[in-house]
């Protein structure tokens, strides 16, 4: 791990302000651009036809109807695109010594289907409404089979097969282990953790245009990952990739669920070559529901281990991770993606976790904001909790007892894993200090008496990363068959203004903002002269998109890089036209001016125009022009770390949970702009209590989908959230020259647990010490009409649904499924 | 469906005189006629409300209502409250407080804020939530969002009493 401390060359004036973002102005007139906003002429629209079962056989499809209505154009199957689409979707990793079991994953299907959804043929039409109108007219004769849809029962003896061919529904089974796990302790706790089926449900639907011209073709898609999206398209189509352009727009949001190359996008560049006129799709909410890929959907059973002291000194835990039918870019990598930070922050010598994969009748499962982490973190959150009760002490002092030691850092964990920095004990002061528990305690108290349920929880979390070290992450570490270094390049213009281009893609974060702030301060000119092009693989160099907190500690590094380059560059234009020595230059208060000379200056603007324009004086070895490209690949991940303490309400009569308080300190290194961290934390545990009360992906025991618009599938409204107060330590990061960690998906990873824990702590006068999430109204009651007491206990005793041994999004009670 | 209806309605004061389908939703008229796409379809399901804009003055989510049914009705949509350089106190003030991230919500959210303002000009933090809960947002947590209100309202307060006292 490099160790870089030099503070920015030329100092902070920008960096660290809370700067207004640039990008609000257009999407507060209702002027951006996103995808559904974009209109080519002779566009055509697409519309999919999809399976209504979960597993069926294709004993034909009709297609003459739909043929012959109006405005329709085309209509094809898989069969008609033999030759225009040449290779399947692609899963991306290919762990050493580890097969997994991964079928052809075409975007249309012949033969059969394996889930609602589950494409079979496309229209092509002049309107929107008369292509869906041609796609009902599509008559798919199915012949049903039966489906799997738990993960636990996909893997008994005699289940139904998602695809026969492998003769199992395992898709592969990784495992990872460090220090001697003895199951023999002193004290053991065990626990069986369902993290249940989530959607990303961003409120821009997903959507894609492409444009064929010539030997060319254009996809402009609502896309976290442009770049790789080219890329996987050029295999897929046949075409090299410098004949293919893609471009994200204005992304209405992502959450990982546009982090990856959909069919849909392949279908309509395909098409548009095809026909030789643009197409387009937009995906309705149900197709979101149905066909973007879910998140989360995992079983755990997890035990530690430790001393009857306190002292942690194992984790074990064996994942069963809910796939779904077919393998997307990264679906069976992502319940992996948390191991790094199984232990928490804590010190635990020995950790051992199998991760087991499973097929059912399901859309993909992969990354959606968090990514294996948010699962991780919440069991090792609650089995803290849980071993604190059996230790009959203070969860949090049990958390102190056990912490990594800021002066502890860097610290390896016993998977070969080096947390960067921390300050763990440092955030959960703060937090107690703006969180006066004692207090709570005591009014708690108060309220029991009087009936009122009131409970607190905690989590002191820590999450990677910044993606990522290529070679650790890479073919030859952990198997994916990519790397995530990211790349800048700075260009200042003949007249001093400059243009940041970022392989970066974000969709909401506001790095336009600072990736300026960024650039400023080392560029010497104000961000308002600073314009940031990303999203468009034409424009600059290849990048591997915004997803995972990347985009800050890995993009951000690289323009800081890039950037210092045009820098010296221009140290050395000024240092020969003010006759000194590059290295008596310095960059102080927006100008380059002599050391000790603070009269002999020029601005950014004045050595750029000599760069372009050069005059007799500048010698003949320095260049013409002011422009440089970084590629910056870390040597470590970033640790963003912190503590966080949900209060609750639960209402014992109805079983509904109210978040009526919550304290948030987070720690993500040295601040670029305060008030996008804080809008990130907001959204982040926003996004968190939404999969802990209300949000869950539902299939019946069939393989329908219950959750298949807002109405089902139910987001927290302004109503159900309270104001969260958020506080920052600041830990700088070794990694990198800013000290940043990323934040995008810190409250999301940070807060479920702090939820959980507080409905548990809030009922236990009622003996419930286990409840898995949503903690929906009914599964409250539930917990608390079958509970009879301190005598009972777990919910998964007493609560038929997990009698059943159902999965995190198998069947539930009906309508269960996003009840507020 | 070929067959259209006549529709003459006034949008951010214009005028415009269209042929629509009978199906039509005012939302997609706006905007694939008029080519107004400040106003964004999230859901199908009138959950979501990226499509708020104002009919005759009320805040309706624009996938609900037909196009048919406006009639001689003047509509305001995010593009009719303020450009740059005349701002609405709401778009000033979702911009001061961080109210936004992917900015897809955030037509409808100011649109429908618009219509709560006009009926509580002093609303408590709990009042905007509660008004704004038919309008999802996946990105803020609704806290700046709930913040850039109450900007709002405090300017339209300030420039109140400003023209009273004037």
């Amino acid at each position: 791990m490099s160790v870089v401390d030099t503070p920015a060359a030329g100092g902070n004036r920008h960096v660290g302000q809370a700067m207004k973002r640039r990008e609000d102005p257009r999407m507060i007139t209702g002027r951006a651009n996103y995808i559904d906003d974009m209109v080519l002429p002779g566009m055509l629209h697409m519309a999919v036809v999809r399976s209504p079962e979960a597993h069926a056989d294709i004993i034909s499809i009709d297609l003459d109807a739909a043929r012959s209505s109006p405005g329709v154009v085309a209509v094809y199957t898989a069969a008609d695109l033999a030759g225009d689409i040449q290779g399947p979707l692609a899963m991306v990793w290919d762990p050493r010594g580890v097969d997994i079991n991964t079928p052809e994953h075409w975007p249309l299907k012949q033969g059969e289907v394996k889930h609602v959804g589950d494409p079979v043929a496309v229209v092509l039409a002049e309107s929107k409404g008369q292509a869906m109108d041609a796609a009902d007219l599509v008559i798919v004769d199915l012949d049903a089979k039966p489906a799997v849809v738990d993960p636990e029962k996909a893997l008994e003896e005699g289940s139904p097969l998602v695809w026969e061919e492998f003769g199992t529904n395992k898709t592969h089974e990784w495992a990872v282990a460090g220090g001697d796990f003895e199951a023999a302790a002193e004290v053991t706790v065990t626990q069986r953790v369902a993290n249940h089926r989530t959607s990303g449900a961003p409120i821009e639907p997903r959507g894609s245009v492409a444009e064929a011209r010539g030997e060319s073709v254009t996809l402009y898609s609502s896309t976290q990952i442009p770049h790789i999206a080219r890329f996987l398209l050029s295999g897929m189509l046949g075409m090299p990739e410098d004949k293919i352009r893609v471009v994200a727009p204005d992304v209405g949001g992502g959450f990982g669920a546009k982090l990856q190359l959909y069919g849909e996008e392949v279908l309509v560049t395909a098409l548009a070559r095809k026909v030789n006129r643009p197409v387009k799709y937009v995906e309705t909410r149900s197709e979101h529901m149905s066909n973007s890929h879910h998140g989360r959907d995992q079983i755990a059973t997890v035990t530690l281990t430790a001393r009857r002291d306190g002292t942690v000194t194992g984790c074990k835990a064996d994942i069963v991770a809910d796939l779904g039918a077919y393998q997307q870019l990264l679906t069976p990598f992502i319940p992996t993606l948390g191991f790094p930070v199984a232990g928490g922050c804590y010190k635990i010598p020995a950790i051992d976790l199998t991760f087991t994969g499973v097929f059912t009748n399901k859309m993909a499962t992969d990354a959606i904001r968090g990514a294996g982490r948010p699962e991780m973190t919440y069991w090792i959150e609650l089995m803290m909790d849980k071993l604190a009760r059996e230790l009959d002490t203070d969860p949090l002092e049990l958390r102190r007892k056990n912490f990594i030691g800021k002066e502890e850092f860097p610290y390896e964990t016993p998977l070969g894993i080096v947390y960067d920095s921390g300050d763990y004990h440092g955030t959960l002061d703060k937090l107690l200090e703006n969180f006066d528990l004692d207090a709570f305690r005591k009014e708690q108290a108060e309220l029991r008496e009087k009936g009122i349920h009131r409970g607190v929880g905690f989590s002191t979390w820590v999450e990677v990363c910044g993606l990522a070290p290529s070679r650790a992450v890479g073919p030859q570490g952990v198997g994916l068959q990519a790397a995530f270094w990211e790349s800048a390049m700075v260009r200042v213009h003949p007249s001093g203004s400059a243009t940041v281009y970022s392989g970066a893609s974000p969709h909401g974060q506001g790095l336009d903002t600072s990736f300026a702030q960024i650039a400023a301060d080392r560029l010497g000119i104000e961000p308002e002269l600073i314009d940031v092009i990303h999203g468009d693989t034409d424009t600059g160099p290849f990048g591997w998109g915004t997803y995972g907190s990347r985009s800050l500690s890995v993009g951000g590094e690289a323009i800081a890089r890039a950037s210092e380059k045009v820098q010296e560059k221009a140290k050395k234009v000024c240092a020969a036209l003010l006759e000194a020595a590059p290295e008596d230059i310095e960059l102080a208060d927006g100008t380059f001016r002599v050391k000790g000379s603070p009269d002999k200056s020029m601005t950014m603007a004045e050595i750029s125009g000599a760069a372009h324009i050069p005059p007799q004086e500048l010698p003949t070895d320095i260049e013409p022009g002011l422009e440089e490209t970084s590629f910056y690949d870390p040597e470590n991940f970033v640790f963003p770390f912190g503590a966080h303490a949900c209060i609750v309400d639960v209402d014992s009569e109805t079983g509904k949970v109210e978040v009526i308080d919550y304290y948030a300190v987070d720690d993500c290194g040295p601040a670029i702009n305060p008030m996008l961290i804080e809008g990130q934390i907001h959204g982040g545990i926003a996004h968190a209590i939404g999969q802990a009360l209300y949000e869950q992906v539902v299939y019946d025991e069939e393989g329908q989908l219950v959750t298949g618009t807002f109405v089902d599938y139910a987001l927290p409204t302004a109503a159900e959230l309270p104001d969260f107060h958020t506080d920052r330590t600041e830990t700088p990061s070794p990694v990198n020259s800013l000290g940043v960690k990323g934040v995008g998906e810190a409250g999301t990873i940070a807060a479920t647990p702090a939820v959980t824990a507080a409905v548990l702590d809030a009922l236990k006068p009622h003996g419930i010490e286990w409840l898995d999430m949503p903690l929906t109204p009914l599964r409250v009651w539930q917990a608390l009409h079958t509970a009879s007491g301190p005598a009972a206990t777990e919910q998964g005793k007493a609560v038929p649904e997990h009698g059943r041994g159902s999965a995190g999004s198998g069947p539930t009670s009906p309508g269960e499924g996003g009840a507020l | 469906m070929s067959q259209t209806v006549p529709l003459s309605v006034t949008v951010n004061g214009e005028r415009h005189e269209s042929e629509v389908e009978p199906r039509q939703l005012l939302v997609y008229y706006l905007r694939d006629q008029l080519g107004l796409t400040g106003s964004h379809v999230g859901c199908d399901t009138s959950n979501c409300g990226a499509c708020t804009c104002h009919v005759d003055g009320q805040s309706v989510k624009s996938c609900t209502v037909l196009a048919a049914q406006c009639e001689g009705a003047e509509i305001v949509t995010i593009e009719g409250l303020g450009q740059e350089g005349n701002l609405h106190p709401l778009q000033e003030g979702f911009r001061e407080k961080h109210g936004l991230q992917c900015g897809y919500c955030t037509p409808g959210m100011i649109m429908a804020a618009a219509d709560l303002l006009q009926r509580n000009p002093d609303p408590s933090d709990d009042e905007i939530r509660h008004g704004l809960e038919g309008n999802l947002c996946r990105c803020t947590g609704y806290q700046n969002i709930v913040r850039a209100v109450q900007h709002a309202a405090a300017a339209q307060r300030d420039s109140q009493r400003a023209e009273v006292s004037a």
